[in-house]
């Protein structure tokens, strides 16, 4: 499903946030990247999601180079992707169901069907019942859970999320890790950017290791890491 | 995607950039404003243009030839005169005004009565004025008619005023140029108006289009509400416009009409109509939709997902 080839990232300011990563993740996998901050956790999300492109070696996703997807190409790329954020970048001016409605809109999905599919995705997420909230009337939980929904409403085999519990306390990460963890096990292939390696151990899946930019462990598929 | 998904979303982003609008009006009053503005300068210009062109072509009297007879010619011979000139093909009526008559009239509306008076015989001469037919109006033909009046026996003068009239002709040629190139600068600065506005849109709305174009937004998609207030801003500015100058000429007619009752003229002034009002609107969406296609075009392909 990914596949990271000798990858170098360099930005523009001269920081090498990736100096040679390689890395295999198998379709329906659920991985954990992790390792400190700085480490290029968030650098391998970004050139997952086309943010980015490397400096030098090639990102296969789906046995594609992405060297090969043009700038025009980039929005029909993305759509196979569901994205979670740390900050979970909602619409704020917008209710609920307007904000896990948008990849659908933007697809052209007829109305109809939109609305049947963001109620089950709010569903999924346990937040039906909300539509018409504001974003902000919610939880910071109840906001990472919709942007959750937002990235799965439509049923992506690949969902990234950086630093989704980043704000959460324990429970409500474990919550969250739990949900993610529940839409692997319905065959979508989950990579999750983390430094908590504590709920990691909680939830078990496979863990790459990134250090200084390098990968220091990679796991190995199938490797479900500690129980 | 289906051709009525297509279409109902192209409706519902129309609608919601509508509400997003009204939603700041004092902001989108003031763009609609200056769009306004913009637009009415060249179309005042225009409706007065327009107005003495139809005003100064409704004087076809000043075409008419005044043919001052010899005072010594005789009733008889004057009659001769008219009768030989009513023969002309290219001549369509000629009134005879005897000079006593001419001396009535003169009396009455000059207010000089006591000073002639004074005066012991008429010093006015026999007139006759000549109007050409419609084919023969022109600076040509009447050119071509007063040689062959001024002669004939016993004619002392012909008097043809056309020259203030083609003196007139021609600057109202030169205003229309001037119309045309105001029309058009304004034109430029309509675009820009709403150009800039847009800009300002979308940089106050970034945070929005990268999360849009993180979940595979295109620059089209992202783009598409832009374009729509762009239609709004020249829809809204355009019927502004349009509000002003109906306004202006409302205001404009009763003096108009009194100067016109002065110069014994039936001349109203004439509003924009239909299809110009049509026209103008037109115009008004047309290039408040290019000056926000620019912006947004380049301005969303500036916002990139960091």
């Amino acid at each position: 499903m990914i596949r990271f080839d000798q990858v170098h990232k360099r930005y523009a300011n001269g920081r090498e946030a990736l100096a040679g990563v390689s890395f295999h993740i198998g379709s329906g996998e659920l991985a954990f990247l992790t390792g400190h901050s700085g480490a290029g956790k968030s650098s391998v999300l970004k050139l997952i999601a086309l943010i980015e492109r490397p400096t030098r070696g090639q990102v296969f996703i789906n046995k594609q180079s992405t060297a090969g997807i043009k700038p025009r190409g980039i929005p029909q790329f993305r759509r196979q992707i569901g994205v979670v954020f740390q900050d979970h970048k909602l619409l704020h001016d917008r209710p609920v169901a307007d904000n896990v409605a948008l990849p659908l809109i933007i697809a052209g999905v007829p109305k109809r069907e939109i609305d049947k599919r963001v109620r089950a995705a709010l569903d999924q997420v346990g937040l039906l019942g909300k539509e018409r909230s504001r974003p902000l009337e919610l939880s910071t939980g109840e906001q990472q859970r919709v942007g959750i929904a937002r990235a799965v409403v439509a049923k992506p085999a690949l969902l990234i999320a950086d630093e989704p519990t980043g704000n959460l306390d324990p429970d409500l990460a474990l919550e969250i890790m739990r949900l993610f963890k529940r839409f692997n096990e319905v065959g979508v292939t989950v990579v999750i950017a983390t430094h908590d390696v504590h709920l990691i151990d909680q939830v078990g899946g496979r863990r790459i290791v990134l250090g200084d930019g390098r990968v220091t462990d990679a796991g190995g598929p199938g490797d479900l890491g500690a129980p | 995607m289906n051709v009525q998904a297509y279409f109902a979303r192209h409706a519902q982003t129309l609608v919601g950039s509508l509400g997003r609008i009204v939603q700041q009006p004092f902001a989108t009053l003031l763009t609609m404003g200056v769009v306004a503005v913009a637009l009415a300068l060249p179309l005042f210009l225009d409706v007065a243009l327009q107005n003495v062109r139809s005003a100064t072509g409704n004087w076809n009297e000043a075409f008419d030839l005044s043919v001052y007879m010899d005072k010594r010619a005789s009733a008889a011979r004057v009659a001769a005169v008219a009768k030989q000139l009513r023969q002309r093909p290219d001549v369509a009526a000629v009134r005879v005004i005897p000079a006593d008559q001419a001396l009535q009239e003169f009396r009455e509306n000059s207010g000089f009565g006591k000073a002639l008076d004074a005066l012991s015989d008429n010093p006015l001469p026999d007139t006759l004025i000549v109007t050409p037919t419609l084919s023969a109006s022109t600076p040509g033909g009447t050119d071509a008619l007063k040689l062959a009046v001024t002669g004939i026996d016993d004619v002392q003068t012909v008097q043809l005023d056309t020259e203030w009239v083609k003196r007139l002709r021609a600057m109202l040629d030169i205003m229309r140029w001037v119309v045309l190139l105001t029309a058009g600068l304004l034109g430029v600065a309509v675009a820009l108006i709403v150009g800039n506005t847009i800009r300002l849109d979308i940089l106050s709305r970034r945070a929005e289009i990268e999360v849009m174009k993180l979940v595979g937004a295109s620059d089209g998609f992202a783009r598409r509400p832009f374009l729509y207030s762009g239609i709004w801003y020249g829809l809204g500015g355009g019927v502004m416009a349009l509000i002003l100058v109906a306004a202006a000429a409302a205001l404009l007619a009763r003096p108009v009409d009194r100067l016109a009752g002065l110069y014994g003229s039936k001349f109203h002034l004439q509003g924009l109509g239909f299809t110009a009002g049509a026209a103008v609107l037109l115009a008004a969406i047309g290039l408040a939709w290019l000056g926000s296609w620019l912006a947004a075009t380049r301005h969303i392909r500036a916002i990139e997902p960091t």
